[in-house]
C-alpha cells in the first residue's frame, strides 16, 4: 500500500500540474504533494521499524498482475534498500521547493509538473520489485529531467542535456537487451525480482561475464564512473540548479541501487569476474575527478567532480563484497544525496545574489553573510567526512569495507589510493570554502545580505541531519543491516 | 466508392461515404475475428482468414479510418478528383486485404500488384508538380522492376516444388534445399525487401515519398507498409518449411543494413518530411527483426508494431500537413503557437524513439526479446539497439525545435478543434499501448502459440 501511494501522489499530482496556469498555485501545489509524500515515506520507516527485508507486511509491498503474459508483474515494496533512498528522495523534494522557492521559472506550471513526475519516476525506480517495471521507471524519470534541463537550462543547454539523454538511452537500452537475455533464461520465464535472484542457477558463468556489461554500462553511465562520466559536468553546470539538485542528490544514486540490487545479486560471477576492472576505473575516475575539482573556477563544475570522487568510492565499496562496505554504501547514498543538496542551496544563494558563480570574483563573505558561511561550513565539513558528522560514518564503513575486502586480492592498494582522493577532497572543499568566504571583501560581495528564512531553514534540517547521523548513526544502522545481509547471500559471499 | 464522384459533386459527401465505408469494413472485420461470419465466399483455399492476417486488416482498416478522419479535408487541396483518390486507397486497402491473407503465391502476387498501381497514380496526383511526377515514374519503374523479380521468384518456387504447386504450405518438400528454390526464395526476398523499403533496396524510398503529395506519404509510409510487412511474415513464416537456416543470415545482413543506413542517413536531413521517410525505413529495419526470429513473439510483435507505429506515424504527417515549413526550422517555437498539436507531435515522436510509456516501447521490446528468444543474432540486437539511440537525436531535433527553440514555427490555418481532439485521441492510443499493451495482445496470444 505505501509503496503504491509513494509512486502514485507524485506522478498524480504532477499531472494535475500541467493544468495549474498560475506560477503561485503550482509552487504551493508542488510543495504540499511533496510534503504528503514525506509523510507516507516516514509512515513506511515507522511500519517498518527495525525488520525491514524479510517481512511480508501488506503495507510495504503490493503485487498485481500488469502484464501476465510477458511475466511482469506491478511488484513494488519497501525493503531496507529501497526504504532508505525513498526516505532520501521524499526529503529532498521538499527540501528542494523550499530552497529555490524565490526562483522565478517561465510557464512555473510546466517546471512544478515535471518536478513531480521526475519525483514519481525515481520513486519508481526505488522501489520496484519487477525487473521491467524497474525499467520503465528508469526512463519515467530521465524523459522530466531531460525536458527540465533543455527548457529552463543555462545557455549551453540544448547541447548538454542532448548529451547527456544519448549517453543515458543508450545505457538504458543496452541494459534493457541484458533484461530481456536475462529474463529468458530464467527457470519461468518471469521478470520478478526472486526469479532474477535465481537465474545465476541457470546461466554458464561465461554468460555472466559478458551480460555484466550489458547491465553495468547503464549504471556507470548514470553514477558516473569514469570514463563515462563525461555527460555529467556538463548537465550539472547547464541545468536550472533545483534540477541539478534532484540529478547530484538521487539520480547519480539509481546507478548505484541499480549495480546493488539487479547486478551483483543477479550476475554474482560477473560481478566477481570483473570487479577489480571496475574498482580500478574506480579508483582512476576518483583520483581524476579530484585531481580537476582542484583545478575549477566554476562552483557548479567543482561539485559536479566532487561527485564524481564520492560516487566512485562508493562503487568501489560495493564491488568489495564486504557487508560492512555494503552497508556504509547504502548509509553513504543517503548522506551524500544530504550533503550534497545543503552545497547546491549554497550554489544556488551565491549566483541568486551575485550573478555568478567564479570562485575567483567572490570572497569575504563570511563577514558579510555570516549565518550562509555557518552553516557552510558545517555541510562542507560532512561532505570531507569530518568526524561527527554523517559522512566520516559513511566514509568509515565505506574504507572498512573496502580494507576488509575478501573479493579483490588488491584491497590495501585500492584502499591506500581511495584515502589520497579523501585528502585531496578535503584540500578543494576547504580551499573553495577559503576563497569564498574568507579573504578581502569586494565590490561584489559587500552587497551580500544574509540567507533569508526559507533557505535557513532548508539548511538546518540538512545540517541537523548531518550532525545527528553522525553522532548516532544507529537507526540507520538497524535499517540496512539485515538488507546488505541478504544481498551478501545472495552474492553467495556468506 | 469509384462511383460516388458521379452521383454527388460535394466533397463533404465523398468524405462522408468513405468514413462510413471504412467503419462498415473494420466492423465486418472485427466480427470475423471474433468468429461471426457475416457472409461466406468460397476462395477455394486462395485465401486463408486466420487471426493473424484479420488482425493485421484490422490495423489497416482502423488506421485508414484514422487517416481520412485526420487528413481527408487535406486531399482536397492535392487536386480536384478527390473521389478517385478515395478509390485508389479503396483498392489498395482491397489489396491490402489480400497480402494479408493469401495462401498462395499467386494471390500474394496479385494483392503486391494491387496495392502498387493505384500507388504510382497517387504519387503522382499532384500533376503539376515535377518532383510529384519524377517521383511516380522513379516509383513505376522500379516497382516494375521488382515485380518482374518477385514474377520470376515465385516461378522458380513453382518450378522446385514437389507437386507443382502455388499454395505456400506445399511448397516445401522437406527433403531439403534445391538450388532453384533457394534462388526463388532470395528473389522473392529481394523483391518483397524492396516494397518494405529494406536497405540496398530502397533508393526509391525517400525520393517517392518527399515527392508524392504529404496526404499520400502518409498512406504508404504507413498503412501500406505494414501490411506489406504482415504478408512478409506470413509468407517466410509459413512457405519455407526447414530452410530457415539458410536464408536468415541474409536476413540478418538486410536488417543491419537497414537499421544502419535509415537512422544514420536521417540524421543528416533538414526537411523532416525527408527525415520521415528515412525514419520509415530504419523502423522497417526493425520491423524486419520479426522476420529473422518468426517465433509466437515476433508474430505478436509485428501485429503491435503496425498498430503503435502506424499510429504515431499517421499522427505526426498529419501534423506536418499542416506546417508552413517542412524543415526543422519550420517546427520552431510549434509549442507556443499549437501547445495541443507540439504536445501530441512529442507523443508520436516519442513513441517511433522506442520510449517507454508509449506504444513504441513494446514494439521495440517485442521485436527486441523475439530475436533474444531465438538464442542467435546477438550481435544484430545490439546493433540495433545503438542504432535506436542513433533515432533519438533525429526525433529529438523535432521536439527540441518545438519546444526550446524560439521562432515562429506555425501552421498554414488554425486547426479545428475536432482535428486536435483526434489527435489527443492518437496519442490516448499511444500511451494506452505503452501501459497496457495487453489490451491488443490478449487475443493474439490465446490464437498464435495454437496457430
Amino acid at each position: 500500500m505505501i509503496p503504491v501511494l509513494l509512486i502514485f501522489i507524485p506522478l498524480v499530482t504532477g499531472l494535475i500540474g500541467f493544468l495549474l496556469k498560475s506560477e503561485k498555485t503550482a509552487r504551493g501545489w508542488a510543495l504540499l504533494s511533496s510534503l504528503v509524500t514525506l509523510v507516507v515515506a516516514l509512515t513506511g520507516a515507522g511500519v517498518a521499524g527495525g525488520g525491514v527485508a524479510g517481512g511480508a507486511n501488506p503495507m510495504l509491498h503490493a503485487d498485481v498482475a500488469w502484464l501476465p503474459d510477458l511475466g511482469s508483474r506491478f511488484a513494488v515494496g519497501l525493503d531496507g534498500l529501497s526504504l532508505i533512498l525513498s526516505l532520501l528522495t521524499a526529503i529532498s523534494f521538499p527540501l528542494i521547493f523550499i530552497a529555490t522557492w524565490r526562483d522565478q521559472y517561465k510557464r512555473a506550471w510546466n517546471f512544478y509538473a515535471l518536478m513531480l513526475l521526475s519525483q514519481a519516476g525515481l520513486l519508481g525506480v526505488f522501489l520496484a520489485q519487477d525487473a521491467l517495471l524497474f525499467y520503465f521507471f528508469w526512463e519515467l524519470a530521465l524523459i522530466p529531467v531531460y525536458f527540465l534541463c533543455s527548457q529552463w537550462g543555462g545557455e549551453r543547454r540544448i547541447a548538454a542535456t542532448f548529451k547527456f539523454f544519448v549517453y543515458t538511452f543508450l545505457g538504458s537500452l543496452l541494459m534493457l537487451v541484458g533484461i530481456i537475455w536475462l529474463y529468458f533464461h530464467t527457470a519461468d520465464h518471469s521478470f520478478s525480482m526472486a526469479s532474477f535472484y535465481d537465474v545465476h542457477n541457470h546461466i554458464p558463468n561465461s554468460d555472466q561475464t559478458w551480460v555484466f556489461w550489458l547491465l553495468f554500462i547503464a549504471f556507470a553511465i548514470k553514477m558516473p564512473i569514469w570514463p563515462l562520466h563525461t555527460w555529467q559536468p556538463d548537465t550539472y553546470e547547464q541545468s536550472p540548479t533545483a534540477v541539478t539538485m534532484v540529478l547530484s542528490a538521487i539520480m547519480v544514486k539509481m546507478g548505484l541501487f541499480g549495480v546493488i540490487r539487479w547486478l551483483a545479486p543477479v550476475l554474482p560471477i560477473g560481478t566477481w569476474a570483473w570487479g577489480d576492472t571496475v574498482s580500478t576505473a574506480c579508483i582512476i575516475g576518483m583520483i581524476y575527478a579530484s585531481l580537476v575539482a582542484m583545478k575549477q573556477d566554476d562552483l557548479k563544475r567543482l561539485l559536479a567532480y566532487s561527485s564524481i570522487a564520492h560516487v566512485g568510492l562508493m562503487a568501489l565499496a560495493i564491488f568489495a563484497t564486504d557487508s560492512t562496505g555494503m552497508q556504509g554504501v547504502m548509509i553513504q547514498m543517503f548522506n551524500h544525496g544530504i550533503n550534497i543538496l545543503g552545497m547546491w542551496i549554497v550554489v544556488d544563494l551565491i549566483e541568486r545574489q551575485f550573478g555568478t558563480r567564479k570562485i575567483s570574483e567572490l570572497g569575504g563573505l563570511a563577514k558579510t553573510a555570516p549565518g550562509l558561511a555557518i552553516l557552510l561550513v558545517i555541510v562542507a565539513l560532512g561532505n570531507v567526512a569530518l568526524p561527527l558528522t554523517n559522512g566520516f560514518v559513511g566514509e568509515f564503513l565505506l574504507f572498512t569495507g573496502v580494507f576488509t575486502s575478501t573479493a579483490t586480492a588488491y584491497s590495501l592498494v585500492f584502499t591506500v589510493v581511495a584515502a589520497v582522493t579523501i585528502i585531496l577532497g578535503a584540500i578543494y572543499t576547504l580551499n573553495m570554502i577559503q576563497r569564498v568566504f574568507y579573504g578581502p571583501v569586494n565590490g561584489l560581495t559587500s552587497r551580500a545580505v544574509d540567507i533569508s528564512l526559507n533557505e535557513k531553514v532548508v539548511l538546518s534540517v540538512i545540517v541537523v541531519l548531518i550532525v545527528f547521523i553522525g553522532i548516532y548513526p544507529g537507526p540507520v544502522l538497524a535499517m540496512t543491516k539485515e538488507f546488505s545481509e541478504f544481498i551478501l547471500t545472495r552474492m553467495a559471499y556468506k | 466508392m469509384m462511383f460516388s464522384g458521379i452521383f454527388t459533386t460535394s466533397k463533404k459527401a465523398v468524405r462522408n461515404v468513405a468514413i462510413v465505408g471504412l467503419a462498415i469494413l473494420l466492423v465486418a472485420n472485427y466480427a470475423d475475428l471474433l468468429g461471426h461470419h457475416l457472409f461466406t465466399i468460397d476462395v477455394h483455399k486462395m485465401l486463408y482468414f486466420d487471426t493473424f492476417g484479420l488482425l493485421g486488416n484490422s490495423i489497416a482498416f482502423g488506421s485508414t479510418l484514422l487517416y481520412v478522419l485526420l487528413s481527408g479535408r487535406d486531399m482536397e487541396r492535392v487536386g480536384n478528383n478527390l473521389a478517385e483518390y478515395f478509390a485508389l486507397i479503396f483498392f489498395v486497402l482491397c489489396g491490402v486485404a489480400i497480402i494479408t491473407t493469401f495462401n498462395t503465391l499467386l494471390m500474394l502476387f496479385l494483392g503486391i500488384e494491387i496495392i502498387s498501381i493505384p500507388l504510382y497514380i497517387l504519387t503522382g496526383s499532384d500533376k503539376r508538380n515535377l518532383k510529384s511526377n519524377e517521383a511516380a515514374l522513379k516509383y513505376f519503374l522500379m516497382g516494375s522492376f521488382s515485380t518482374g523479380l518477385m514474377l520470376l521468384g515465385i516461378t522458380f518456387l513453382y518450378g522446385a516444388s514437389p507437386t507443382g504447386t502455388f499454395f505456400i504450405d506445399d511448397l516445401w518438400s522437406g527433403k531439403g534445399v534445391s538450388p532453384v528454390f533457394m534462388a526463388g526464395l532470395l528473389l522473392l526476398l529481394v523483391s518483397m525487401a524492396f516494397k518494405v523499403s529494406a536497405a540496398p533496396f530502397h533508393f526509391w524510398t525517400p525520393d517517392v515519398y518527399d515527392g508524392a503529395p504529404t496526404v499520400f506519404t502518409s498512406f504508404m509510409a504507413t498503412i501500406v507498409k505494414v501490411s506489406i510487412f504482415v504478408g512478409f511474415v506470413r509468407l517466410f513464416d509459413e512457405a519455407f518449411g526447414e530452410s530457415r537456416e539458410r536464408w536468415q543470415i541474409f536476413v540478418a545482413i538486410i536488417t543491419a543494413a537497414t537499421l544502419f543506413i535509415g537512422n544514420v542517413t536521417a540524421v543528416f536531413q533538414q526537411s523532416v518530411k525527408r527525415m520521415l521517410a528515412y525514419s520509415s525505413i530504419a523502423q522497417a529495419g526493425f520491423m524486419l527483426l520479426a522476420l529473422l526470429a518468426l517465433n509466437g513473439v515476433a508474430k505478436e510483435g509485428i501485429i503491435l508494431y503496425a498498430a503503435a507505429y502506424s499510429i504515431a506515424t499517421i499522427g505526426i504527417f498529419a501534423i506536418l500537413i499542416r506546417m508552413k515549413d517542412y524543415t526543422f526550422e519550420g517546427f520552431n517555437g510549434l509549442a507556443r503557437q499549437q501547445p495541443v498539436l507540439a504536445a501530441t507531435c512529442t507523443i508520436f515522436l516519442l513513441s517511433l524513439a522506442g520510449i517507454p510509456l508509449t506504444g513504441g516501447f513494446f514494439a521495440k521490446y517485442y521485436m527486441l526479446s523475439s530475436v533474444v528468444a531465438t538464442g542467435h543474432f546477438l550481435w544484430l540486437v545490439i546493433f540495433s539497439v545503438l542504432c535506436a539511440a542513433v533515432s533519438v537525436y533525429y526525433y529529438f531535433r523535432v521536439i527540441q525545435a518545438m519546444y526550446f527553440k524560439e521562432g515562429d514555427g506555425t501552421t498554414e490555418t488554425e486547426p479545428g478543434a475536432g482535428f486536435k481532439g483526434l489527435l489527443v485521441v492518437l496519442a490516448a492510443i499511444v500511451v494506452i499501448l505503452g501501459v497496457c499493451p495487453q489490451s491488443l495482445l490478449s487475443q493474439l496470444t490465446k490464437i498464435i502459440y495454437t496457430w
